[in-house]
């Protein structure tokens, strides 16, 4: 910190003054005016009260898509987590051979983004004549038809697959930078008091990683929550058969297809809610493990 | 019994970096079928030398100005100890997981007011409040010693000098990982840009081949082709930046 006689200084005030007006234009005031539009009719001035939030409970399209978000949200932490803590183990292991250039390889998926990967897979999934279909109908020696992107039931199976391959990468480097971060004799004391591989994964690289997987379970969850591009790439819209509704896609259609702002408003605020409740549950989980 | 278990380790960690890898080889062989005619043809046929240069502009104007107002934020909070700090700082940590898209009716409101729709600051401009960033620059700038910034105040150094001779300097790995992060993050942007940028000859890559991706063709190789020119400039970044990268991630990370 610099000198105490700067306390009442407007120096660090006018260093903050773009970031404050820019975090007041575009976002402070885009935010309350969502919460004042949600409580209003579409002309934008008749008050309403809750009569927007009543029209979404009521909607079976609405439930849908939360269900649909909700599913997406909890399939893809439980093998993306996982996953990226198996690949920084291996890739941590100096038994395996190449281990820079495959970690390069893993991370790279991290450059593509969602909408060129929702491209990518929209093809790479094709159901006659994409890769896919080819490289199974070689290893069963028939021609195997799956209706990757247009089976209703397999819509999301399709989205997980895109999501997983964009981001189990770059969560890879973290929970390596983390293992890389447990003292090597830690380990070695362990297997001289007798621990397997079990025991050693379990009381010495668990609770070493286990802050960075929280982390990346509540940024993954947060961003899983506002899923959007990738269906949209892939099917074009919500998918067969609304397969692949979420809630960003219903406020989309809400507000731009139907010009209906304040019912927008609503699914969003309804979206900070939820991003909320995540949130505010990991930070008691985490809470609990310092206390203990 | 270790050589079988480091061969089973081998293979399952070969395995699945094929998995990862095949997108990448499908993407290329797609792109590069018949002596490269996809590519040729995605030249040929649609704006996408336009699309490339919005894309480029769109992300280094932003990356380049979102760095610079954080970092001079994030300079303020970290070593200057003023009244309100910590309100700022709370503010911030409050609204850094809140999801955008709740800003989106309101803020096409707004840039329609400003008269800004179908123009590049409405691009530009809304996405500069970067908490995240301020964050980033708060732990980073921290790692600044005092004494350094008080020699040069005492030599007669201004207050912004500080910051942008001394300061900034320090903390370059910080302004490399972020500058590669906030370049991705406007190179991939879809949602916001597709809502604010109407005419065709305003769209960005992702748009772009969006659309294009809409219509219906069996052209899968062009679309192959897109993709490919779509991560080219992010992965050239990627290794101009590299080294910073991974040093700016690990001084993320280190606590005091």
């Amino acid at each position: 910190m610099i000198s105490p006689q700067a306390r009442r200084s407007l120096t660090p005030w006018t260093m903050l003054a773009p970031l404050l007006l820019l975090f007041a234009a575009f976002f402070a005031y885009p935010l309350a005016r969502s919460l004042w539009l949600s409580f209003h009719a579409t002309d934008r001035s008749t008050f309403v009260g809750l009569a927007n939030f009543g029209f979404l409970l009521s909607d079976p399209l609405f439930w849908w898509a939360t269900f649909n978000t909700i599913f997406y949200t909890t399939a893809y932490l439980v093998i993306q987590i996982p996953f990226c803590l198996g690949l920084a183990i291996l890739l941590n292991n100096r038994r395996v051979h190449w281990r820079s250039l495959l970690r390069f390889l893993f991370f790279s998926t991290y450059l593509v983004g969602p909408v060129f990967a929702g491209v990518l897979f929209s093809q790479i999934l094709a159901p006659r004549d994409g890769p896919v279909a080819d490289l199974l109908g070689n290893i069963f020696g028939r021609p195997i038809e799956i209706g990757w992107l247009t089976d209703r039931r397999l819509a999301m199976t399709s989205v997980l697959i895109a999501s997983w391959w964009l981001s189990i990468g770059a969560g890879m480097v973290y929970c390596l930078a983390a293992l890389q971060a447990i003292d090597p004799a830690l380990r070695e004391a362990a297997s001289i008091d007798g621990a397997g591989c079990w025991g050693r994964f379990r009381h010495i690289t668990l609770p070493g990683v286990s802050a960075t997987l929280g982390v990346l379970s509540l940024l993954g969850a947060v961003g899983a929550l506002q899923l959007f591009e990738l269906p949209v790439l892939l099917f074009g819209g919500p998918g067969p058969g609304l397969g692949a509704l979420t809630i960003v896609m219903y406020l989309f259609n809400a507000g731009f297809e139907t010009g209906n702002a304040p019912l927008a408003a609503a699914v969003g605020w309804v979206l900070v809610v939820l991003t909320a409740i995540v949130s505010g549950s990991a930070l008691l989980v985490a809470n609990r493990r310092v206390r203990r | 019994m270790r050589a079988v278990s480091t061969i089973v380790l081998n293979l399952a960690t070969i395995s699945c970096a094929i998995a990862f890898a095949m997108p990448f080889w499908w993407m290329v062989r797609g792109a590069s079928s018949d002596r490269f005619a996809p590519m040729r043809e995605l030249f040929k046929r649609q704006p996408v030398g336009t699309w490339l240069l919005n894309s480029i502009f769109l992300a280094s104007v932003y990356s380049v100005l979102v760095v610079l107002i954080c970092s001079l934020a994030g300079f303020a909070l970290a070593k200057y100890d003023f009244r309100g700090r910590r309100m700022v700082i709370g503010v911030m940590l409050l609204t850094v997981l809140v999801p955008p898209q709740v800003l989106l009716p309101a803020g096409f409101e707004l840039v329609t007011w400003l008269g800004w729709v179908n123009s590049f600051p409405a691009v530009i401009v809304p996405g500069l409040a970067n908490v995240f960033g301020v964050m980033l620059f708060i732990s980073a700038m921290r790692h600044v010693p005092d004494d350094l910034l008080h020699a040069a105040r005492v030599d007669g150094c201004s207050e912004l000098r500080l910051w942008w001779s001394i300061a900034l300097p320090l903390v370059r790995p910080m302004i490399g990982a972020f500058t590669l992060m906030s370049f991705l993050g406007s190179w991939n942007s879809f949602l916001w840009p597709q809502v604010v940028l109407i005419d065709d000859a305003k769209h960005t890559l992702p748009i772009g081949l969006a659309n294009m991706s809409a219509l219906p063709h069996d052209a899968t190789g062009l679309m192959y082709a897109g993709v490919l020119v779509g991560i080219m400039p992010a992965a050239l970044l990627f290794f101009a930046l590299q080294r910073d990268f991974v040093d700016g991630l690990a001084s993320g990370a280190v606590k005091e």
